[in-house]
């Protein structure tokens, strides 16, 4: 079941076009890594995914209704949204922090009930930060309180989670650990996308990514047939080894292409089937 | 180590609720305390029994006119007016994620006070009683428009602030600008006595005026702690847990107009208790900032009736102005504040 559809979408920032004729759709129980360059549009896609900015052009729809209709409530219980970088402005306790989860499911008065305290307990064993419970979310580590921030996402218990750079900063423990509560949500049923930079994490853990270029999606589908060494050298205008261990795809950058080899901005878009055919 | 940190996860909010009523319940009975105390105060001695006749009405006499004409309205209105500057102090700090933010920085006092000021000036504030605290509302009403124009319906939070401080830049330029074409010294002694803030020979008239634009402008206020809550996480994700930020930034500014414009236009301008008062409170409500609001109302009332009974207990003389009391207290308070907060601080 399609949970939320992109179709044709559009956004400008003035004359700057940051995503043009742009659709994914994402159902539930996959987890899409989205990746690109930087300024591809790969966090606007997001934005524009999580209904915080109106397309100029096209239409998202959110479990087949248009995202901006409705009940704000309702769509964020539905709908969560993990920001780059996840700030948190006060020195709240870690358990306080991610209570804030809930807040979608609480009415304006309501206190927290047992069956958000639940939420909330489960979230923080998820993102196995249990044991930082009690703690003031400042003191913790860059990977501590990305997976604290991680939690508070879990704990609204959304059908789709949206994730902007969730491992951006991390040692490699922690980006792991990040990603197996995302594969993990989403083989438990949770509409998953992630944005990355890590072409290997992305790789191993998604089994669809989409490559967003110039503010289009040119290419969509398995590891296998995105991470092509035609795509990496016209979009991400690098050389990669790329293979295959324990099951998985790997991927390690190795070298910037040299200007104008193979990396012509005319360069037909690839076609996940043709980009199959070629390799 | 892990295990057993998982197994005893419901710690922190069952702990919160009785624990969460504490210190409300201890503002309010240190409330309840000055209030009462705040009645003996003054020039004239009234004993326990003769302010409760007073209180009663049982008997005609001077006490009763000092109780109920003087000192009744004026306890009222520095308890609602420092409640007033607690509780816009809290929602702004939290709307803008800054502790240094304070509600006099959306430029609504200022406007108030030259409202205030242009009632004075054009003899609108002598022509009848409320013709002074009517003026000054209508300069924070004219902020807020002005507000609204500039910031337009689509705006950002960094936008309302630069607004506000235009707002308030440009209503205290006017207000220099009408001392200085002052017609004569004592208008303008006035005027800056009067800005000065005071509580002083307020009558139950003004708390009424003040009253009925500072209960909704409380209500608008109080109803913004859960999106503030959310706000913690920034704009974005407080948007996608469901809170409409364009509502709730408006919810603000008019809630902090008519509360904190209403107190300006009563009471002249009073400094410090909106910056300090939930400054010093959030530490202890665990910085959130939805749990801070009552309790920085409270604190607010308790400070504000505290500094009244102060300037009272003085020697007779000059009066010395609540307000110039409030920064002198207020400001190397904040001071030593900040230099404990630094030297505590990893």
């Amino acid at each position: 079941m399609t949970a939320l559809a992109l179709d044709r979408v559009a956004v400008r920032f003035g004359d700057h076009v940051a995503l043009d004729d742009a659709s994914v759709t994402v159902s539930r129980g996959e987890m899409i890594g989205l990746i690109g360059p930087n300024g591809a549009g790969k966090t606007t896609l997001l934005r524009v995914a999580a209904g915080l900015l109106r397309p100029a052009g096209g239409r998202v729809l959110l479990d087949g209704r248009p995202i901006g209709t409705g009940d704000r409530r309702s769509r964020a219980r539905l709908l969560a949204y993990l920001p780059q970088g996840a700030p948190c402005h006060w020195p709240l306790e870690v358990r306080r922090l991610v209570t804030l989860g809930r807040l979608p499911h609480l009415l304006p008065w309501q206190a927290p009930t047992g069956t958000d305290a639940e939420a909330v307990t489960s979230a923080l064993d998820l993102a196995d930060v249990g044991h930082l419970v009690g703690r003031d979310v400042l003191t913790l580590s860059g990977g501590e309180r990305a997976r604290v921030l991680l939690a508070r996402a879990l704990a609204v218990e959304p059908a789709l989670l949206l994730a902007d750079e969730p491992v951006s900063g991390l040692d490699p423990a922690h980006q792991l650990r990040v990603m197996t509560v995302l594969r993990a949500r989403a083989d438990a049923g949770t509409g998953v996308v992630v944005t990355l930079h890590d072409l290997g994490l992305a790789a191993r853990f998604c089994r669809r990514l989409v490559v967003v270029d110039g503010g289009r999606v040119v290419a969509d589908g398995t590891p296998a047939d995105v991470l092509t060494p035609e795509t990496l050298a016209n979009v991400f205008r690098i050389r990669a080894r790329v293979g295959t261990w324990q099951g998985s795809r790997y991927v390690v950058p190795w070298a910037v292409t040299d200007e104008g080899e193979g990396a012509d901005s005319d360069q037909p878009v690839l076609h996940p089937a043709a980009a199959g055919r070629l390799r | 180590m892990r295990e057993a940190s998982v197994s005893r996860p419901l710690a922190a909010p069952t702990i919160g609720l009785d624990r969460a009523w504490r210190l409300p319940l201890a503002l309010a009975a240190l409330l309840a305390l000055l209030l009462a105390g705040s009645l003996f105060a003054g020039p004239v001695t009234v004993g326990p029994r003769e302010l409760l006749g007073a209180l009663l009405g049982r008997n005609l006499s001077v006490a009763e006119i000092i109780v109920w004409e003087l000192r009744v309205p004026r306890t009222l209105l520095a308890a609602m007016i420092g409640a007033s500057l607690g509780l816009a102090g809290a929602v702004l700090q939290g709307l803008l994620r800054n502790p240094l933010a304070e509600p006099g920085l959306i430029g609504v006092s200022a406007s108030a006070a030259l409202g205030a000021v242009i009632a004075f000036y054009t003899g609108f504030a002598a022509a009848f009683p409320l013709g002074l605290p009517l003026g000054g509302m209508v300069g924070a009403g004219v902020a807020v428009a002005v507000l609204m124009i500039l910031a337009g319906r689509q705006s950002s939070t960094l936008t309302l602030i630069l607004a506000g401080v235009a707002v308030n830049s440009f209503a205290g330029a006017l207000t220099a600008l009408a001392l200085n074409l002052s017609p004569n010294p004592y208008a303008a002694a006035e005027i800056v006595f009067w800005m000065m803030g005071s509580l002083a020979d307020r009558s139950f008239q003004h708390l009424g005026v003040a009253a009925a634009l500072t209960l909704p402008g409380w209500l608008l206020l109080i109803s913004v702690g859960r999106s503030l809550d959310a706000l913690s996480l920034g704009e974005e994700a407080a948007t996608s847990l469901g809170f409409d930020l364009q509502a709730v930034r408006w919810r603000a500014v008019i809630g902090t107009a008519l509360a904190v414009g209403a107190a300006v236009s009563v009471s002249g301008v009073i400094g410090f208790v909106g910056l300090v008062v939930p400054h010093l409170l959030r530490p202890l409500v665990g910085y959130q900032p939805a749990r801070l609001l009552p309790v920085s109302a409270l604190g607010g009332a308790v400070l504000l009736v505290a500094t009244d009974i102060f300037v009272r207990m003085l020697a007779p003389g000059p009066e010395l102005k609540i307000g110039v009391v409030t920064a002198l207290i207020g400001a190397p308070f904040f001071l030593i504040l900040l230099l404990r907060l630094r030297a505590t601080s990893p």
